[in-house]
């Protein structure tokens, strides 16, 4: 049973008509990739999901309706985001960034710090003085720190030092033990190590549904379809 | 020596008057993006509010009248920036012209209607006579006004400063300030925080429309528009949404018209504020500190 249901969902951006009408279903449990090259409309799509842009069409979480959710109820819902710029709050702490994230009182800061100690001891250095691959384990931890039925991860490995993309792929895949996962990720690698099913855009359409593993295992479907050579190694 | 540190005094207390009407528009401004040109009427409402009920508090004595009408004032000047936000402002997000012309638009007719109503003159406020007397330091005799006021922005800026850092609403705004959409995909309704600010705010001026008419012995219904032209400045000067920031300028810009009123010329003190304007956003064009609460 899917667990997110995308149907016919259109969004324009001043005069661009990013997404046509995409369809596609998330399953419960597990990751499912979007991919695709870049400026094909995948952070559209999932901010489209947040509700953070002007969208028309069906989105359903478990079977309710959520397309016309504002934001912070469809985040209620259980939907937890790590959006592709980080977006930490520079101006706050680290215990105040996750503080702010808290959204009941039994916030899973145990499974937080297990995943990264290195936040429990820059608690409270300010975010906007944090490296890249820091702000990045900020974004994600704000996202596990609930409870959430499914998250959108939008590129969390991009701009990451090797060692980093090793340490985000682990918390990626532990949170997939946990929670449902809708990944977008150029680092196909990561990919393949973490993703089940792959959905892949081009120009504001779906192109391909399926597996992951069978998408990846074929060097002509990456080639036309993600405009990369191979899979690359596992991070 | 005691000629300026009366100027001095003085000027830091106006910089105080300042301080409380740019406050809430910095925060205003720094939070949800709104330039709320009806800042000057909740300073209008808060006076009005408050030399309405002083006057039909004839019972008591001044000391606890004054103190119930500003209490009176206070709470006027809240609710009202409060339903001024859930009425006027929230249906109008995102559209900034509207939004200018919404406000521009009421806050002229909050001085009309109130002028329509008590008549264009300015009314004497009775107030404590301590108010009304001087304290000599080194030679100066400082109006008690001035430490009232100066007390009053000192109390503001700590609590503010304390409500922000400290509770999970200051938080929110503090956010808020840098990202509105982030904090709403962490399933924050920011559009509570909008109204708290806006109270917030809508108080603060209240609190400057009471005490400015201590400082200039009556209610003027004309008050809320002339303190936001310098409410404005000082916020820019500051930089939108930022107290600290904030704080400094309402200084600078205070001791700046009080100096330039006595050793340049009487008058000059208003165009030296302007001019001080123009070279810091020259040097620095997003204010003295940048954009944080």
């Amino acid at each position: 049973m899917s667990l997110l249901s995308v149907r016919d969902l259109h969004v324009h951006l001043g005069e661009s008509h990013v997404l046509q009408g995409i369809e596609f279903d998330v399953p419960e449990g597990g990751v499912t990739a979007l991919l695709g090259r870049n400026g094909v409309g995948k952070t559209t799509t999932l901010r489209a999901l947040m509700g953070l842009v002007d969208r028309r069409g069906s989105i359903t979480l478990a079977g309710d309706e959520i397309s016309a959710t504002p934001t912070h109820r469809i985040v209620r819902r259980g939907v937890g985001y790590v959006p592709e710029d980080r977006d930490v709050f520079a101006g706050l702490t680290v215990e105040e960034n996750l503080r702010l994230a808290e959204r009941n009182g039994d916030a899973r800061y145990d499974l937080v710090y297990d995943l990264f100690p290195e936040l429990r001891e820059r608690g409270r250095q300010l975010a906007g003085t944090l490296s890249g691959g820091q702000q990045q384990m900020v974004a994600i931890a704000r996202a596990l720190l609930n409870d959430n039925r499914v998250l959108l991860v939008d590129e969390p490995t991009k701009g990451l030092a090797p060692a980093l993309v090793t340490q985000v792929a682990d918390a990626l895949a532990r949170a997939s033990e946990l929670t449902t996962v809708l990944l977008v990720e150029q680092n196909l690698g990561v990919v393949q190590r973490v993703a089940r099913d792959a959905v892949v855009l081009d120009t504001g359409r779906i192109v391909h549904i399926g597996p992951a593993r069978e998408l990846l295992a074929s060097e002509e479907m990456v080639h036309r379809m993600l405009g990369v050579g191979h899979a690359g190694d596992r991070p | 020596m005691s000629t300026l540190l009366l100027l001095t005094i003085t000027g830091v207390g106006l910089g105080a008057l300042y301080f409380l009407i740019a406050s809430g528009l910095s925060l205003i401004y720094g939070l949800m993006g709104v330039l709320n040109f009806a800042h000057g009427a909740f300073l209008t409402v808060g006076a009005f509010g408050m030399w309405y009920a002083e006057s039909k508090l004839g019972g008591l004595g001044v000391l606890p009248r004054f103190l119930v009408a500003s209490l009176v004032g206070l709470v006027v000047g809240g609710v009202f920036a409060a339903l001024v936000e859930l009425v006027l402002i929230r249906p109008l997000y995102r559209r900034h012209i509207e939004q200018v012309l919404v406000t521009v638009g009421l806050g002229l007719a909050t001085t009309a209607l109130v002028v329509a109503i008590w008549g264009n003159d300015a009314r004497p406020i009775a107030y404590p006579g301590w108010l009304g007397r001087t304290t000599t330091v080194a030679g100066a005799h400082v109006p008690n006004d001035r430490w009232l006021l100066i007390a009053a922005a000192v109390v503001v800026l700590v609590a503010l400063t304390t409500f922000l850092k400290r509770t999970r609403y200051g938080l929110i705004i503090r956010a808020g300030v840098e990202n509105r959409a982030m904090v709403t995909a962490l399933g924050i309704d920011v559009r509570k925080a909008f109204t708290l600010v806006f109270a917030i705010g809508g108080v603060a001026a209240a609190l400057a429309g009471i005490l400015g008419n201590v400082y200039f012995t009556t209610a003027d219904p004309n008050r809320g528009t002339s303190l936001l032209i310098f409410a404005f400045i000082v916020v820019v000067i500051g930089g939108l949404g930022s107290l600290r920031g904030t704080a400094v300028a309402a200084v600078v810009v205070g001791l700046v018209q009080q100096y330039a009123n006595y050793y340049a010329s009487t008058g000059l003190g208003d165009l030296s504020v302007v001019l001080l304007l123009g070279l810091v956003l020259l040097a620095r064009p997003r204010g003295l500190s940048g954009a944080f609460a």
